[in-house]
């Protein structure tokens, strides 16, 4: 069977080679690396700008940021029909192209995160190792982690109040730097799309800029709900330990925390979503104003065929309802958690829209292409760009996060 | 007395010194300004379609898949037929069904999903089928988007893939606005039509065209102005595919109509 033709639905004239090449791996792929750059630009907003209410979560953001990048390589991975070959576009990459650019940036931006969360966990990885070293009979656990931590201070093991502070201009610079990178990051992707001539749909110069927009919503929006979650984790925990260490912060505390920085960070999503949905309308309008020889078919694709898709969840449920949960005054948590989800929601779907969308018509703009999603896998192409594909590619970054939080603890005060 | 420092200091000043008016001869090398005005090249392939003459019997379909190892029945081609049918009221109604390869012997046209419609003869205003293979453009939109440099264009203008070298990313099968690309069924890299490049450049023609009972399907090279398919595409008036997208194809066609897409 041909690439594509297991899940293609063909209708009226399409060219003979036509199939949905770009399935779900390739709405995963931008969606991730949004997540990425969403939860980095929100760190920043504290490294950089100062905004002191998003203390609390710039620290676990960062963190998330780094847990979910190397995730927004693996669609690429289960997408390509040489995985083998994926390397190349770093070793040998060809200029002229998009893709070509991901090896650069991505590389350039993991450095950046990775230098600053080195610096803003070097103290805390020198006290680890101090203390470690500090034990006359280390068990071989005990062993193993302080051949971690010792290898992690790279040999700076001085944590004077000069240092200390010389690490915080330096992390202040770095999140200054990331902040292009990681726009770029996204925005990139966002022409991989825009770049196209030959989709009606993707070209238009305002792809990496309605992509950077919605990137960062759904990087915050994915913050808040990890940080509501764990909170509420570590409330029950309070809750059991708090008999038994009295300094730990109390269930009220950590109660009133949350919300604060749950209000605040939720004010940041609302101001970029505006953002991104007025950008998305303007694309839409300026199209159906222009008219050009291929509305005809977008109009068919985007008002009868993808209706509920565009305007029932990407809008309606993805942006409108969220948009009024965070307005209405008295934000709850409870409100925060459905607000934050629909908007992961509404993201994705702007994904799938773009991404399924842009292929649900021919080139030939006489014919129609409906992409069957495989639930249940029979083979390793359905798997790979099905359902499940895709659930992997969302567990993965959560796995990655829970390890990194043992090595660099997110609510512990380091500086 | 000249110390060993300075002896250093102005032997690498005199270096440099020369280098400079020498990478300026590397220059101009004149040999080279004479290749590049005419730009040197002797062959650049070109394709004609006379869709007057084509019947929509399939033989270069078949031809093609054969003598380029397409899996016969794999629902992908690197050429094929499309059918237009324009109704008198106004509709054009197109198919292609198994890329024109058995010929078009259902009247029904193919609409997708095992659906077929039926158009009655008094209805119809004018029928013709319409041959298409890749472009070769002189910009072309594939070989720009390959990340890794796979897919290239040779010294006399046809568009190749490494088969060793594609990651099957299927960047290019996105590029391209004429739906010539596809995935091999076998090898898993990105294929396209390359004009038969093993057998042009060998002095012969392309599969299809050998299949071609009709000439409805040629191949020649521009640059020879005594080539046949020279002189029509240089004296008679010819068209080409979606123009409007900037890849200079390098497929002619006579006789095509606005209908065709």
């Amino acid at each position: 069977m041909v690439h594509g033709e297991a899940w293609t639905l063909k209708e009226f004239f399409t060219y003979p080679n036509e199939y949905i090449y770009w399935t779900i791996q390739i709405v995963m792929y931008p969606f991730m690396t949004g997540l990425v750059a969403g939860a980095f630009v929100l760190s920043s907003l504290y490294h950089v700008f100062n905004v002191k209410a998003l203390k609390g979560i710039a620290r676990f953001s960062l963190v998330f940021s780094f847990a979910l990048l190397p995730v927004a390589m693996l669609p690429l991975m289960l997408h390509l029909q040489q995985p083998q070959r994926g390397i190349e576009v770093m070793m040998t990459p060809h200029f002229t192209s998009a893709i070509a650019a991901f090896g650069i940036v991505f590389t350039t931006y993991g450095m950046i995160v990775a230098s600053e969360l080195w610096f803003v966990y070097r103290k805390h990885f020198v006290e680890t190792a101090l203390r470690l070293r500090a034990i006359a009979d280390r068990s071989f656990s005990e062993h193993l982690l302080h051949l971690l931590f010792t290898a992690l201070t790279l040999g700076a093991e001085d944590i004077s109040h000069e240092a200390l502070e010389a690490d915080e201009r330096a992390v202040k610079k770095l999140a200054a730097a990331g902040i292009p990178v990681a726009c770029f990051l996204h925005g990139y992707a966002g022409f991989i799309f825009g770049s196209v001539k030959a989709n009606a749909l993707w070209m238009t110069p305002l792809m990496p800029v309605i992509f950077i927009c919605s990137a960062v919503v759904s990087g915050i929006a994915l913050c808040i709900l990890t940080y509501i979650v764990t909170m509420e984790v570590r409330k029950i925990l309070a809750a059991h330990r708090q008999k038994q260490y009295p300094e730990l912060p109390s269930h009220e505390e950590l109660k009133s925390a949350e919300i604060d920085v749950v209000t605040m960070t939720s004010r940041y999503l609302v101001m970029f979503l505006v953002a991104a949905i007025t950008l998305e309308l303007l694309d839409l309008i300026f199209r159906g104003y222009t008219a050009m020889k291929s509305w005809d078919i977008l109009r068919r694709v985007i008002y009868e065929r993808d209706f509920v898709n565009i305007f029932v969840i990407q809008y309606g449920m993805g942006n409108l309802v969220p948009f009024i949960l965070f307005l209405m005054p008295r934000l709850t948590i409870r409100r925060a958690v459905l607000g934050t989800m629909l908007v992961l929601l509404g993201v994705f779907m702007m994904r799938w829209n773009v991404v399924i969308g842009g292929q649900a018509f021919s080139s030939s703009l006489s014919g129609f292409m409906h992409y069957h999603l495989p639930i249940v896998p029979h083979d390793m192409e359905t798997f790979k760009e099905g359902l499940c594909g895709a659930l992997l590619v969302a567990v993965v970054p959560f796995c990655i996060f829970y390890v990194l939080n043992k090595v660099m603890p997110v609510f512990k005060d380091t500086h | 007395m000249i110390t060993r420092r300075s002896f250093c200091k102005k032997s690498l000043l005199m270096i440099g010194g020369l280098a400079l008016p020498l990478s300026a001869f590397e220059l101009f090398d004149p040999k080279r300004l004479l290749a590049e005005k005419g730009d040197g090249k002797k062959v650049r392939w070109v394709f004609l379609v006379d869709t007057e003459k084509c019947v929509g019997c399939g033989f270069c379909v078949k031809g093609c898949k054969t003598e380029n190892e397409i899996p016969y029945d794999a629902n992908v081609t690197r050429t094929w037929v499309e059918r237009y049918v324009v109704t008198k009221d106004g509709k054009t109604h197109i198919d292609s069904p198994k890329g024109g390869r058995d010929g078009f012997e259902n009247r029904a046209i193919d609409i997708g999903e095992g659906k077929f419609q039926e158009i009655k003869n008094e209805e119809i205003s004018k029928a013709f089928f319409v041959p298409k293979l890749c472009n070769q453009c002189d910009n072309p939109p594939c070989v720009q988007v390959c990340p890794v440099g796979a897919t290239y264009q040779t010294e006399d203008g046809v568009v190749l893939v490494d088969r060793k070298w594609c990651i099957g990313c299927g960047y290019c099968v996105m590029g391209c606005p004429y739906g010539v690309r596809f995935f091999h069924p076998v090898y898993h890299t990105a294929e396209k039509c390359n004009f038969c490049y093993h057998r042009i450049s060998q002095g012969m023609k392309t599969a299809c065209v050998e299949a071609c009972a009709f000439g409805a399907r040629r191949i020649g090279n521009i640059r020879d102005p005594e080539d046949p398919v020279t002189k029509i595409i240089t004296t008679e008036r010819v068209n080409v595919l979606k123009e409007e997208y900037g890849t200079t194809p390098q497929v002619f066609y006579l006789g095509l109509t606005k209908e065709v897409k």
